[in-house]
């Protein structure tokens, strides 16, 4: 039985991974990323065929939560009305820190083609945006590459969320 | 040969119109020449009076005095066979006649008939309910008070139904401006952050096709390459070589050519 005792300075190291916690937390943070189902429009059904079965979103480690509560990511898909800006906002608020927010298509980035008094010209003006995705509506291969930027964006970060730039949004 | 229009501005107006175009009209034929349509026509005059009728479209319209709504639509659901009111609203000839147009578009199963109702209503005055006659008109005339602040009375639940509550304005006016009025162009801005903020967040953007020459971080331009987000005004705008890949060109200048002898 003693056979199986593993020298660890004798054979190829001792198993311990060197790194700084703003990786560790980073790599953490950035490959579960929970988005807030929150679809508003026609890019609501693109972003349920990314979660489902053939695009697949659990693959990196995103997984829809129905409540802002259990959410780190807000995507927001779709036309977003004057009317329901108050209620997008009251949900961002209620995401618990560290959040981010992918503004999905181009009713969501500028008001789209409804360039009219109803609707919310640009979700940026209630709301910080970390990813602008154009589209109308954008594939899921393309939200997949917008939540890869995502994460790429989050490892840049640091793990200190103060420390990051804040967007003017976030201070008000 | 077409008239010469010059055409230096042609944004100011339209320099070509047809000058052989005709409005287009609908034919329009007396209620009498259908027999069904002139019975009712005459059960309905015996109640309410009526200002004008015809048949347009296979369809009788009947104009009425406002007041006598509700009387015209009860006459017409108990007596003629109107089983259905397909839908109700209102058009705006504010400008044109300084009063509304309210109209109900009516359907008799029975005899596969359909009707409309109009009546003028100045602004200001308000409407009888038919809620109790025809519950489609519950959020029919809730969406005319939105849209148009047409009132109706005794209505169970007279409160907007496409717009928020503590909207101003009533967008189907022809008044009321597309991209809204100045209350609409803040009125998330004002409800979310307070009226403090406006000058944080700045006034909507609504040119398309908008383009920022100084901002670095949402446009660049070519030859005139700086890093993203650099401070950029006229003076420190400076050109910037233009480089090619090296990989996708082709150096026609060198040697290295080929020529065939002869034709393949």
């Amino acid at each position: 039985m003693a056979q199986h005792q593993v020298n660890y300075a004798s054979s190829g190291g001792l198993p311990i991974a060197l790194t700084s916690v703003d990786h560790l937390v980073n790599w953490g943070r950035s490959n579960s990323l929970w988005p807030l189902t929150y679809g508003l429009a026609c890019c609501a059904i693109e972003m349920m065929a990314s979660g489902g079965s053939r695009y697949d979103f659990d693959r990196f480690g995103t997984i829809f939560r129905a409540s802002p509560r259990q959410s780190d990511v807000m995507i927001l898909a779709g036309t977003l009305s004057k009317k329901h800006a108050e209620f997008a906002r009251r949900l961002y608020d209620q995401m618990t820190e560290p959040k981010w927010v992918i503004s999905m298509g181009s009713c969501a980035n500028t008001g789209g083609m409804f360039n009219t008094y109803s609707t919310v010209q640009g979700v940026d003006r209630i709301i910080p945006v970390d990813i602008y995705l154009p589209g109308c509506a954008p594939r899921p291969e393309t939200l997949q590459y917008a939540l890869m930027m995502l994460q790429k964006k989050i490892r840049k970060e640091s793990a200190n969320m103060n420390k990051n730039t804040k967007q003017n949004l976030r201070l008000i | 040969m077409r008239k010469y229009v010059p055409k230096g501005n042609v944004q100011k107006q339209s320099y070509y119109t047809d000058r052989f175009h005709v409005v287009p009209t609908t034919p329009r034929t007396e209620v009498a020449s259908d027999a069904i349509y002139a019975e009712q026509l005459e059960k309905l005059s015996a109640k309410v009076e009526v200002l004008s009728s015809r048949i347009e479209l296979e369809c009788m319209v009947v104009e009425i005095n406002h007041a006598d709504n509700f009387q015209a639509i009860e006459t017409l659901k108990e007596e003629c066979g109107y089983a259905m009111l397909s839908e109700m609203s209102a058009v705006d000839y504010l400008a044109k006649d300084g009063n509304f147009e309210i109209f109900y578009q009516m359907l008799n199963l029975k005899e596969a008939k359909r009707m409309r109702l109009v009546m003028r209503i100045e602004q200001g005055l308000a409407i009888e309910s038919v809620v109790p006659l025809f519950k489609l008109a519950n959020f029919a005339e809730r969406e005319m008070f939105d849209m148009f602040g047409i009132v109706a009375n005794n209505h169970p639940f007279m409160k907007r139904i496409l717009m928020p509550e503590d909207w101003e304005g009533n967008p189907l006016l022809k008044t009321y401006p597309l991209h809204g009025d100045e209350f609409a162009s803040w009125y998330e801005v004002d409800k979310i952050f307070g009226k403090d903020a406006r000058e944080a967040i700045g006034p909507e953007n609504r040119d398309e096709a908008k383009i920022e020459r100084y901002d670095s971080k949402r446009f660049s331009r070519v030859g005139y390459e700086v890093p993203f987000g650099a401070e950029l005004n006229a003076e420190n705008e400076t050109k910037t070589e233009i480089e090619y890949s090296k990989t996708f060109l082709v150096d026609y200048t060198k040697g290295e050519t080929k020529q065939l002898k002869e034709r393949k």
